[in-house]
């Protein structure tokens, strides 16, 4: 039997009530207790669990060998969002699991006795059919800049390998020793270029920083009411006199299993009051940093000119378009090609519409509209993750002056890691550049 | 001719170089009756090239030969002159031990060894012929005098005799090495019978006599003062040595060798073998590091009965005028008497896919391959391959598992593998970086590593292993020792771990030690100071092993696994790896065909 423990979300992947994850392997039931901080788990019984920062969630623990895969499986039933689910595996890859290969839990359920014979033929279509399929889906991930990018950072560790590998095989050659100090910048300089592409990533940058939203709009259009929506509770002062919200306010909070930042900026509009003045600055402020803004209208009013250079402001950042107080008449006429949602926060129209728009933004939008490409494929993640590890590990070495062949193992397993990214697994790559580059011979 | 019916042996090794006189020592151990044939006795065991033993990853080959019950570590004990450990500054796992021999020594000192081996018959005569039952199986040989041996299995070790092809400038002739005679029948008679062969080429630098050298004009490499020993049966080694000297070539060197470009065997095109690129000749260094301006050579003397030196970094195939032109461009060397020039070699050998990890043939039952004829380079690289083929052809005579040592067990194992799996396009050479376990396949615990594997099949006698088990012993006490042992509340294991410790510096707070050997203390400090990395080498080690542990039967017939992408079936198909382990180092098999593969065993073994 396989000693690794492996994960995989089982549902499909899209819009479901539901969703599930499973664990399969010795570890299975001590990643569950550590990802629930829940300590006994009975053997086939559903368990409810809240999994900190990210969702609530039914366990179930089925011991081995009855099972699918005859090995210890848990499988997790959270919110079918895609965030939710994505966050909840990554945690699992943080706490020890390895992700699944592609249908290895047939794979597993075949090798242990599970399956009988006559699907022996099936279990092998499925591995190549699924093979094919996520090699498909990992291509066009890994397509264009981002592809090159880690190629540029794994081609960096290279020559730091072989200049390492060269003093290490030809100690009586006449080459320029490497230095601790030229270790030190070339893994600082891999490490911080694999730490921009791990925060930039979607599930990455936003699971630690959380979504940065921005709510704008003039002011008494309803921009606290919708902070106290998303918070649950009432945070902002809500009256209906004019600029009551006068200093920004963040909050955090959870929709659909996504972290997201909120600001609640003062009202926007030219004011004389000094106080109120430093509020709308911020609130310019917030609005150019934020990742998604959330732009207010009152739909009961007429579209006035204030509306309208928000409107234009906001054409070049991601934004969406609230038109507000909609169970009102509809007073406000205006066009965009922003999207556009409908909502009543009083009564809560529009605001499951809103949410949705928000995940699929995070799980979707803003990967294209990036300049840096974003790593989103969670396998990928996975392995910049155990590649940082390596060079944090081989900077440590280096920082303690450990012999340099001990430095050269990390070295070597971080790209290692950056290959199985880019498809480069070939052997023998760093030997061949070594021969070329040098010369050397008795 | 008539043919002469010379008697029978259990094994016959063709070649009484570094491969052929471990490959026959090893059988010999394990008792077989064991004949092993040179073309000229003065050939056995000869050093063709360099006059030195180790180096980085080499070193550790012989340690494991040793362990093994090999003599080369023995060997080079005895005939030393000049000692280093290489890497000292670095880590315990790529220090390498690298020693100068004295070549006639050496060679005396081998030769001698064979003639003594109860059960060891050293014949001078040239093989022509393999011959085969009607089985296919191996049945005799037969030698260019008509004399006919018969045997149950054979041992190829040719070197680079098979077919061998000096080049000096643009003349070039059939020789063996150093010019003795070359073995021309046999490679054509094994063609004839089917079995593929290719060429590879190497080369040397001249020979020039000491006297008509200034080293006052050069650098001088000194001994390292305390030696440690090859062999792990050795103690104290230290005495009297010479040292080396490095001088360098320069713009002159350079030029001289550009403007002859052309009068190069290499770059005639008359040599269609294929060279090492790490042991370049100094005309490819010149026109291939064009922007480099200086290339060291090395000036090491070939013995202490000999006035002859030998110029480590020089290898050509440059015509003798522009060699002596060349070599005396050099600061130190401007006299040199050249009194035997550089040349290039070219020699037939197999591409090592057609041998499987046993060292035998797949074509050719019973026969085993070893050395150069496999397609490496080195001395140390021939010699442990000779061994594992003595072994091997030992055991299936026997009819008994196969003696296989894997990549986690030995530097042994990753070169066998290395060959057998991956093959190679050039004559291959060992390097550290090429273990991926180096920490635990260290030189300071060969013989932990292998004693055991050893004795089980009668490598070693049980007196050595009984010495084994003895330092095995004093070794864990002493770590037992000085975990137990506190000073000022910190155990002396703990203290010996921080970097500016070391096991002799912790003698003054220490007095109550006992009396160890220095390998011993080696050892300990080692294995404290390393702890946790060798720990962690140990996990993967254990995760390593689960795949190599998974045997695929010999007779799978991969095209018929439809899951398989094309490639991998062929590849699968030719090579034939013996565990799934193996298969999944075979370029061009991906993970998931290595899953499909699982699945299949599982299916195959539910069926039966």
């Amino acid at each position: 039997m396989d000693n690794t423990t492996i994960v995989a979300i089982s549902s499909a992947l899209g819009e479901a009530g539901i969703g599930v994850i499973r664990l399969s392997g010795p570890d299975s039931l001590a990643i569950a207790k550590k990802l629930t901080a829940k300590s006994d788990f009975k053997d086939r019984y559903m368990h409810y669990c809240k999994i900190e920062d990210i969702d609530e969630a039914l366990v179930c623990y089925m011991k081995a060998p009855h099972t699918y895969t005859g090995e210890d499986v848990v499988e997790i039933q959270c919110h079918g969002s895609s965030a939710s689910l994505k966050n909840i595996l990554t945690r699992c890859l943080e706490l020890g699991a390895s992700m699944a290969e592609p249908g290895e839990f047939t794979k597993r359920a075949f090798l242990n006795g599970r399956l009988d014979l006559s699907q022996a033929e099936a279990v092998i279509d499925l591995i190549k059919a699924k093979t094919e399929k996520s090699l498909a889906s990992a291509n066009t991930q890994l397509a264009g800049s981002l592809g090159n990018k880690i190629k540029e950072i794994r081609n960096d560790l290279k020559e730091l390998l072989i200049n390492l590998t060269v003093n290490m095989d030809y100690p009586d050659e006449d080459i320029e020793e490497i230095t601790y100090k030229n270790i030190e910048e070339n893994l600082l300089n891999v490490k911080t270029r694999l730490e921009i592409l791990l925060n930039q990533s979607n599930e990455g940058r936003v699971l630690r920083e959380g979504l940065g939203v921005a709510i704008i709009g003039k002011p008494n259009v309803g921009k606290s009411s919708l902070m106290n929506i998303f918070m649950g509770e009432e945070r902002s002062i809500v009256t209906s006199v004019a600029g009551t919200t006068r200093d920004t306010i963040e909050e955090t909070a959870q929709i659909r299993g996504i972290p997201v930042r909120i600001t609640d900026t003062a009202g926007i509009h030219e004011s004389d009051d000094v106080v109120e003045k430093i509020g709308i600055e911020k609130s310019r402020d917030a609005f150019n940093k934020a990742d998604l803004v959330l732009l207010v209208l009152d739909g009961s009013k007429e579209f006035s000119l204030e509306d309208k250079e928000l409107l234009d402001a906001s054409v070049n950042t991601d934004t969406i378009v609230l038109v507000n107080k909609s169970d009102l008449d509809k007073k406000i006429n205006f066009e965009t090609n922003l999207k556009t949602i409908y909502t009543s926060f009083k009564n809560g129209l529009g605001v499951e519409e809103l949410k949705d728009a928000i995940e699929e933004f995070v799980t979707k939008g803003s990967a294209e509209r990036r300049e840096t490409p974003a790593l989103s494929n969670i396998r990928h993640i996975d392995l910049v993750k155990k590649a940082l590890a390596e060079i944090g590990e081989a900077l440590n070495m280096t920082l303690a002056k450990e012999a340099m062949d001990f430095i050269e193992i990390n070295v070597n397993a971080a790209f290692m890691y950056l290959g199985e990214i880019t498809g480069d697994t070939a052997s023998g790559e760093v030997i061949d550049a070594i021969f070329s580059r040098f010369c050397l011979g008795k | 001719m008539e043919t002469k019916y010379m008697g029978k042996y259990d094994i016959v090794v063709i070649g009484a170089g570094h491969a052929g006189c471990e490959a026959a020592l090893a059988a010999a151990r394990m008792g077989k009756k064991v004949l092993i044939f040179s073309i000229n006795l003065e050939a056995v065991a000869n050093m063709f090239c360099n006059p030195a033993i180790g180096g980085t990853g080499k070193g550790h080959l012989v340690r494991e030969i040793d362990a093994l019950g090999g003599y080369m570590g023995q060997c080079i004990d005895k005939t030393f002159i000049q000692s280093r450990m290489l890497n000292s500054s670095k880590g315990p796992a790529v220090q390498s031990l690298r020693a100068q021999a004295d070549k006639r020594k050496y060679h005396e000192e081998m030769k001698r060894y064979l003639e003594k081996m109860p059960n060891l018959y050293l014949k001078q005569a040239e093989v022509i012929d393999i011959d085969f039952d009607d089985s296919g199986k191996v049945k005799g040989v037969l030698t260019k005098t008509g004399s006919y041996y018969e045997c149950g299995a054979a041992i190829i070790a040719t070197g680079t005799f098979l077919r061998g092809k000096i080049f000096i400038g643009d003349s070039n002739f059939s020789s063996g090495p150093n010019g003795l005679a070359p073995s021309l029948e046999l490679a054509d008679n094994l063609k004839a019978k089917g079995m593929k062969l290719r060429r590879f080429k190497t080369g040397t630098p001249c020979r020039a006599l000491s006297s008509s050298i200034d080293y006052s004009k050069m650098e001088k490499q000194e001994a390292d003062e305390h030696v440690v020993p090859f062999s792990f049966l050795n103690e104290n080694l230290d005495k009297e040595q010479v040292p080396c000297y490095l001088t360098y070539t320069n713009k002159t060197t350079h030029e001289i060798l550009r403007e002859n470009f052309s009068r190069s065997a290499l770059f005639g095109g008359d040599i269609e073998g294929v060279g090492p690129r790490y042991c370049p000749s100094i005309e490819s260094k010149v026109e291939r590091f064009a922007d480099k301006e200086r290339h060291q050579c090395f000036v090491e003397p070939e013995g202490l009965t000999t006035e002859e030196m030998y110029l480590q970094g020089m290898s050509s195939s440059m015509p003798e005028d522009v060699q002596e032109a060349f070599y005396r461009s050099m600061p130190g060397l401007e006299n040199i008497e050249i009194v035997r020039p550089a040349y290039a070699i070219e020699y037939d050998c197999i591409n090592p896919l057609d041998i499987k990890l046993n060292l035998e043939h797949r074509q050719f039952s019973g026969l085993f391959c070893a050395g150069q004829f496999n397609g490496s380079s080195g001395y140390e690289e021939a010699a442990c391959q000779g061994l594992m083929a003595g072994a091997n052809a030992s055991l299936w005579l026997d009819g008994k598992e196969p003696f296989i040592l894997d990549r986690s067990e030995a530097y042994i194992g990753v070169l066998i593998d290395d060959l057998v799996t991956k093959g190679t396009n050039e004559p291959y050479r060992i390097m550290t970086s090429r273990a991926e376990y180096r920490l635990v396949l260290r030189q300071d615990n060969a013989d932990e590593r292998l004693s055991e594997r050893a004795m089980a099949i009668g490598l070693i006698p049980a007196e050595r292993y009984e010495k084994f088990l003895a330092i095995k012993e004093a070794k864990e006490k002493e770590i037992e020792r000085l975990r137990q042992t506190k000073y000022k509340g910190v155990s002396l294991a703990e203290l010996l771990k921080r970097p500016e410790n070391t096991y002799a510096s912790l003698e003054n707070i220490d007095s109550d030690r006992p009396q160890l050997s220095q390998l011993v203390k080696t050892k300990v400090e080692v294995e404290i100071k390393y702890e946790g990395y060798i720990a962690k080498q140990l996990l993967q080690i254990e995760k390593f092993k689960k795949l190599e542990k998974k045997a695929l039967p010999g007779d799978i017939d991969y095209m018929a696994i439809d899951g398989l992408r094309l490639e991998a079936r062929e590849k699968l198909n030719d090579l034939r790896p013996t565990s799934v382990g193996q298969a999944s180092r075979i370029s061009g098999v991906s993970p998931a065909d290595i899953n499909v593969l699982l699945v299949y065993l599982e299916k195959l073994r539910r069926s039966i």
